[in-house]
């Protein structure tokens, strides 16, 4: 195998979860010094693939090939040992361990780790802390220098990049080409096709549990082919400029106020946030990691409760103390987690009709007909795939995001509060759930939205607000919503150009 | 520590020490809570000498042994609720083993009744484990059983065992103001305990309660992490059971059966998270003298002592509720 460079092979691999068939017929092959993509739409069976590679499902058929050697992992810790080491979305660190005790939990030597995390710019962080007392991205940064630091024959990274401020970002793409230099592999699962095309060497796409195609990424036009090997055939013909055409057409400004807030604080997260969102407009939310923009979406939304200000939803004083205070005021919320929100275990017309039951004037019987008939609607409506309806968590991320918004759908609502809404969703279901905002924004509703990826704010909102520190620092249009402007306004600049203030 | 001398320390370590105080409160809080409780209890009972003191440390040491073994298993992310049935078997075994034995022969026993310990605590994990039924379950079954197991050894109290051995526990070898049973509780949590938690092991088991899928991504054998918490549990049972004997003189097969549930108490109290992951040991063992404490003072007070279950159960609803606001409020910042 030396011969042709190739340090992984992965042969016809198949996995079933009861009814649903995650992967039929999966290859993979994965050369010496290369980064390779591993694309597909949701429930295409990447994660399927990735969690079979890394011990931590086995599969019902097929041959994976390390360094010429037939392997089979059966846990996390073999995999590891063989030389395939992942880093999740969600940072594989203990929480109520410090950070030293964590590299030695997965037997990595510390001096290795802070030399990569000097390396990624982070050279004064304290290995007594508590995992459970650093923020998100700092533990990111972490998981991945001791991925690096454990020296892999493989590096799997899972979105890496989700939620990740872009000068990290970018430092983090610097070390994977440094790696591929010395004639590392890279796994790079990523939704950004600008990321992919400009790390990756080649990219194998996945569709319906089966290889459909391996591109080179050098070749012109990979990214359409990538997108159209994706979708397959029939999908492909909208193409992504279509879309974003209709989004725009139906913009409005000058509607009656849905939502009014006024100096709004909370603890030092929130110090006098104040903006007016319009009925029929999507205003956007644009921040870096944690500049009060979770803390902003759950007071409005009724999870905690603000501090000082005023919140009006349609010239009434909203100050919800419960979720349920906030949705009789019609105000809603769609987590990024969508399991926040949803009950794994139940059905989805169950999770769909969970919010009409809190609306219930009277303790009587459930009016079974009339629920089943707006949830059906509603899901109908969304083109959700409801192969695996008896448990939402069976159903893929995207899948299960459109659950939360059938629940809304159904239980009808005047303002959506969507904060994140398409983390780790990818390309295609992206489209439909921005398409459908829109949709619902020209129907009369108002939707407040915040997205980690900044190109998304210019192509689904009218406005937006620039959030640094608590406070909103700008404030524009969303043809001068750019990603350079949003960035240097999120960074505490002022934007080049289209500031309103 | 006057405010003065904190002051005067450099920074660096005054912010490691604000750190090890907000990360172990109970370290710092049940000590104080204690020594609290301690004032009261000679205030009012002027007459509290070296006898009160024995016969505190003769009530807690059952209790303190129990509250480790949860303790352990909690750590883990488990919970064991076989743990008074666990006691009481040992308890029974060693009450009819040793009655008419010696000294030495009653050491062996112990070693073996360890072992017994040892191994219905791996019953314990290793149905967890293959089964994958909730560890609730299974606990509270194997510990239906074990109840069973006891009462066929020794039907009604009785049994014993050398005098000398009782001492170990009852006795007052140095001075009469250091029960021998305090000693005894040092000693056998110290062999068990650090051990553990200065090894490996100690941090698969805090690593696995804290965060199972993270850890098991880290790649620890959370399974196997769990196993051996059980199986150390059931050694802290067997070792409770032994301490009964010990404080009693005698087995009875229902005697460990309260220690489940009061176990449990003192782990909460002593500043064991029941989600797993965060607490210690001497925590525990210092609410379990705590909560012996609370019936002797209901005596002196010439109140009916069956107020004192309405006491621990409210010092407990006070704790939890007091973790909860500081995690609330520390979530603010």
């Amino acid at each position: 195998m030396a011969d042709t460079g190739v340090v992984l092979s992965v042969h016809d691999i198949a996995k079933g979860f009861g009814s649903v068939q995650a992967l039929s017929a999966a290859q993979l092959d994965i050369r010496s010094g290369e980064v390779h993509a591993l694309m597909g739409a949701n429930g295409a069976g990447k994660s399927t693939l990735v969690k079979i590679l890394t011990g931590v499902y086995s599969a019902d058929g097929g041959t994976v090939i390390l360094n010429g050697q037939p392997r089979v992992f059966h846990s996390p810790a073999e995999a590891r040992g063989a030389g395939i080491v992942s880093v999740y979305q969600d940072p594989a660190l203990v929480p109520d361990l410090t950070v030293a005790q964590n590299m030695r939990l997965a037997r990595v030597a510390l001096p290795d780790v802070r030399g990569w995390l000097d390396e990624l710019g982070i050279s004064q962080l304290d290995d007594r802390a508590l995992v459970r007392e650093l923020p998100y991205t700092t533990l990111r940064l972490i998981d991945f220098a001791r991925a690096l630091a454990s020296n892999p024959v493989i590096l799997l990274l899972d979105e890496i990049t989700a939620a990740l401020p872009a000068d990290l970002a970018e430092q983090v793409f610097k070390i994977v080409r440094a790696w591929r230099e010395v004639g590392k592999s890279v796994i790079f699962i990523s939704h950004r096709m600008a990321e992919v095309s400009s790390l990756c060497d080649r990219a194998t796409v996945l569709r319906d549990g089966k290889t459909v195609g391996v591109v080179e990424m050098a070749a012109k036009g990979s990214d359409e082919r990538i997108v159209s090997l994706m979708l397959g055939a029939e999908i492909a013909k909208r193409t992504a400029a279509a879309v974003t055409r209709s989004l725009r057409s139906t913009a409005n400004s000058e509607g009656p106020a849905a939502l009014e807030v006024k100096n709004l604080h909370y603890g030092h997260a929130l110090n006098g946030v104040s903006f007016m969102l319009r009925r029929g407009e999507v205003l956007g939310v644009s921040a870096l990691e944690g500049q009060g923009q979770q803390e902003l979406f759950d007071c409005i939304a009724g999870v905690r409760r603000y501090d000082k200000g005023s919140i009006a939803a349609d010239g009434k004083d909203l100050k919800p103390r419960h979720p349920a205070d906030a949705i009789r005021a019609g105000v809603v919320l769609i987590p990024a987690n969508r399991l926040e929100a949803l009950l794994p275990q139940r059905s989805i017309a169950e999770n769909a009709a969970l919010a009409g039951f809190g609306r219930l004037a009277s303790w009587g019987p459930i009016a079974m007909a009339d629920e089943r008939s707006r949830v059906a609607n509603a899901v109908r409506r969304l083109q959700i795939d409801t192969r695996a309806e008896a448990e939402v968590k069976r159903l893929s991320g995207g899948n299960q995001q459109k659950v939360v918004i059938a629940r809304w759908l159904a239980s009808g609502f005047k303002t959506l509060l969507c904060f994140d809404p398409t983390r780790g969703i990818d390309i295609g279901t992206k489209q439909q759930i921005y398409a459908l905002v829109r949709e619902l924004a020209s129907a009369g509703n108002a939707v407040l939205l915040f997205s980690s990826e900044m190109p998304e704010i210019a192509l689904a909102c009218d406005r937006a607000i620039v959030l640094y520190a608590g406070r909103v620092v700008h404030e524009m249009l969303a043809a001068d919503a750019n990603e350079a402007s949003l960035l240097r306004a999120a960074h505490g600049l002022p934007p080049s150009g289209g500031a309103l203030q | 520590m006057s405010r003065n001398d904190i002051e005067s320390l450099p920074p660096e370590s005054l912010a490691v020490a604000m750190r090890f105080l907000r990360r172990n409160p109970a370290l710092v809080g049940m000590p104080a809570l204690l020594i609290a409780a301690m004032i009261f209890t000679v205030i009012v009972h002027p007459a509290f000498g070296s006898f009160e003191l024995q016969s505190l440390a003769l009530a807690a040491l059952p209790l303190a042994l129990a509250a480790c073994a949860q303790a352990v298993v909690v750590i883990s992310g488990g919970i064991d609720l076989s743990v008074g049935p666990m006691m009481s078997v040992a308890n029974v075994l060693a009450g009819s083993l040793m009655v008419h034995g010696s000294f030495v022969g009653a050491l062996l026993w112990s070693v073996l009744i360890l072992l017994v310990g040892a191994l219905e605590g791996l019953a314990n994990g290793l149905l967890v484990k293959i089964s994958r039924i909730p560890d609730v379950v299974v606990s509270l079954t194997t510990g239906f059983i074990l109840g069973g197991v006891a009462l066929l050894i020794m039907e009604r109290p009785g049994g014993g065992a050398p005098a000398a051995f009782l001492d170990l526990a009852a006795g007052t070898t140095f001075s009469e103001w250091v029960p021998n049973a305090l000693i005894f509780l040092v000693v056998v949590v110290g062999a068990v305990w650090t051990p553990v938690v200065r090894s490996r092991l100690g941090l698969l088991i805090y690593a696995t309660g804290s965060d199972r899928v993270a850890a098991f991504r880290s790649g620890v054998d959370t399974d196997f992490a769990r196993l051996v918490a059980y199986v150390i549990s059931g050694v802290f049972s067997a070792l409770g059971g032994i301490a009964l004997t010990m404080t009693t003189g005698i087995g009875a097969p229902l005697s460990g059966t309260i220690y489940t549930l009061s176990g449990l108490a003192a782990i909460v109290i002593g500043g064991v998270s029941l989600s797993g992951g965060k607490g210690g040991i001497v925590g525990p063992v210092i609410a379990a003298i705590l909560l012996s404490l609370i019936p002797a003072d209901l005596i002196f007070l010439n109140i009916d002592p069956n107020y004192g279950q309405v006491i621990q159960g409210t010092l407990i609803v006070i704790v939890v509720m007091a973790g909860g606001f500081a995690a609330s409020w520390q979530a603010r910042g």
